[in-house]
């Protein structure tokens, strides 16, 4: 394994991950995808505007886009509740990519969230339930499907749409079990070790490529993504259509099969012959 | 390279919980005679409060006698990346496997419940919070296979702090890993059963824990995703008592029953018998 990241470095990129100037899922749709046309709401109980998600045109493509929204102001954050998505945004993104299996539109995904919204009514709403049908519903579609984590990659909140044939990353962008200052809370029973506690996370894009856990890093222009949104969603939309090329290429009994193994095949383990 | 951490452990009778020493049940506070609670499968005979069930315990309470071949215990914890907080991961591994005389987080094992071929999975709280690592996620993988190799139902008993810190990005990935080989199971049309113990929490919760075909749970045992305490500091609510507990999970949809442990076995079995195609009744 090469050298650790200090803990300089991996809370620099943390705190380029959660820049409130980054760009977002609505930025993405702004800056590259003129003809997004908005679907709203789960069928089943509300709208949540933590996640967004629609039809768009990608180039030659027809796609269904889905992406957390956190909001770049006070006001837009406490409409979005801050990226963090209740039941009904998590079926809602089940819901959307249903819909793109349906018509065989490759769907993707943009992770930008700091974890599922922590909250009595979502928790009896079915959080956990939402959350685990969701990483099954994206691990079955028949479909092409792609995920680029743009900021943060909070726990099982970005996990439930970050399930995929492919999963990209951001150069600054993090994926994460639990954030640093949760980790340094609990370990080290004080939050200001989070720069620690991120090192050890190894939480950054390019580590998590090195371990095996991501598919891509895709590069920010210098100073990070939130210095030049266009360069930044035309690049990201960019390494999604090839990506997207190169899945479409493969027969979809083919896909599954290798996306069922992707995910079997994870975690790191011994095997001892002695029982 | 990972280094491999490999440390062998003589099995060992875990040791009695520290609730099961005292005279007194904790939550009514009835007297209770020495060994009454083991007896009574660590059940209060007099509020029915369910106590914490070593895994082993509960292999023995659900399978047939003489019916037990574990499985998956060649799949052993490596620190793949070097996890150093208070003190490194391989010791607190040992630490744990010393203390609970398991080797790992989830007991499986095949066997028969009331002479249904079963693949029997068991997390115990007492190793490490009964927290999903990457060996958890193998041994559940492993399991799997081996429930759709031999045509076997898949059960499952949770109780879980959430991830395994320790492994990071790998432990969260055990969500994903767990739900696909749960798949498998549903694939090859067998029942995949979950029973939810006191407490079932956080990634587990929100993966195979809730993936089942019929979800039972305990009474009085708490789920949630998030912690209650992280759901009051994050949003100043004052959560009423009886939050995610089994009864309120039940009220809101989220379980199909909240059976007693001393009838779960006979439950269990009615369960299975009737999704392989036998009837509802013994």
């Amino acid at each position: 394994m090469a050298e650790r990241r200090s803990p300089e470095g991996a809370w620099q990129a943390v705190q380029l991950a959660r820049h409130q100037d980054r760009p977002q899922t609505l930025d993405y749709i702004t800056q590259t995808l003129p003809d997004f046309l908005e679907l709203r709401g789960d069928r089943l109980h509300g709208d949540d505007r933590a996640v967004i998600g629609g039809l768009a045109g990608l180039g030659k493509r027809r796609i269904v886009l889905i992406g957390h929204q956190k909001g770049h102001t006070l006001a837009e954050r406490q409409e979005h509740s801050f990226g963090m998505a209740r039941p009904e945004g998590y079926r809602k993104a089940m819901r959307l990519a249903k819909l793109g299996e349906k018509f065989g539109l490759p769907v993707v995904t943009l992770v930008d969230t700091s974890g599922a919204y922590p909250g009595k009514d979502a928790e009896e709403g079915g959080q956990a339930g939402a959350i685990a049908r969701s990483i099954e519903l994206f691990a079955n579609l028949e479909v092409p499907t792609v995920t680029v984590i743009i900021g943060e990659g909070g726990s099982g909140g970005a996990l439930a749409m970050a399930v995929a044939d492919r999963v990209l990353m951001l150069e600054n962008s993090i994926f994460s079990v639990i954030s640093p200052e949760g980790c340094a809370a609990l370990v080290w029973r004080d939050a200001a070790e989070a720069p620690r506690a991120a090192a050890a996370l190894r939480l950054v894009a390019a580590d998590l490529l090195e371990i095996g856990l991501i598919d891509a890093v895709i590069p920010e222009p210098p100073g990070g993504a939130h210095t030049d949104h266009l360069a930044t969603t035309r690049r990201v939309m960019h390494e999604v259509q090839l990506t997207l090329g190169e899945l479409e290429r493969i027969e979809p009994a083919e896909r599954l099969r290798l996306r069922y193994e992707k995910y079997l095949r994870m975690g790191r383990y011994a095997v001892t012959n002695s029982k | 390279m990972a280094k491999y951490v490999t440390i062998q452990v003589p099995r060992r009778e875990p040791p009695p919980a520290p609730e099961a020493a005292g005279e007194q049940c904790k939550k009514c506070g009835a007297s209770l005679e020495k060994g009454e609670l083991e007896r009574n499968l660590r059940v209060c005979p007099h509020c029915r409060h369910h106590y914490p069930l070593p895994s082993h315990e509960r292999i023995a309470l659900l399978a047939d006698k003489s019916s037990v071949s574990f499985v998956g215990e060649e799949v052993q914890a490596v620190d793949p990346l070097e996890f150093v907080d208070l003190q490194p991961y391989p010791e607190r591994l040992s630490k744990a496997q010393m203390q609970t005389g398991l080797s790992e987080a989830l007991l499986a094992a095949r066997c028969d419940v009331a002479g249904l071929p079963t693949a029997l999975g068991v997390l115990d709280f007492q190793f490490l919070g009964g927290s999903m690592g990457s060996v958890v996620g193998e041994r559940f993988h492993r399991l799997a296979q081996i429930a759709v190799d031999e045509r076997r139902s898949m059960v499952i008993v949770a109780a879980s702090g959430g991830a395994r810190m320790q492994e990071a990005l790998f432990s969260l990935m055990q969500m994903a890993k767990t739900v696909v080989a749960a798949q498998l199971v549903g694939r090859a049309r067998l029942p995949y059963v979950t029973i939810l113990t006191h407490p079932t929490t956080g990634g587990v919760f929100a993966s195979f824990a809730t993936v089942a075909d019929i979800i039972l749970a305990e009474p009085g045992a708490l789920m949630s995703f998030s912690g209650p305490r992280i759901i009051e500091q994050t949003t100043r609510e004052k959560l009423p008592p009886g939050f995610g507990s089994s009864e309120s999970q039940l009220t809101h949809g989220q379980v199909d029953m909240v059976v007693d442990r001393r009838e779960m076995k006979d439950r269990l079995a009615q369960i299975i018998r009737f999704l392989m195609g036998g009837g509802t009744r013994g």
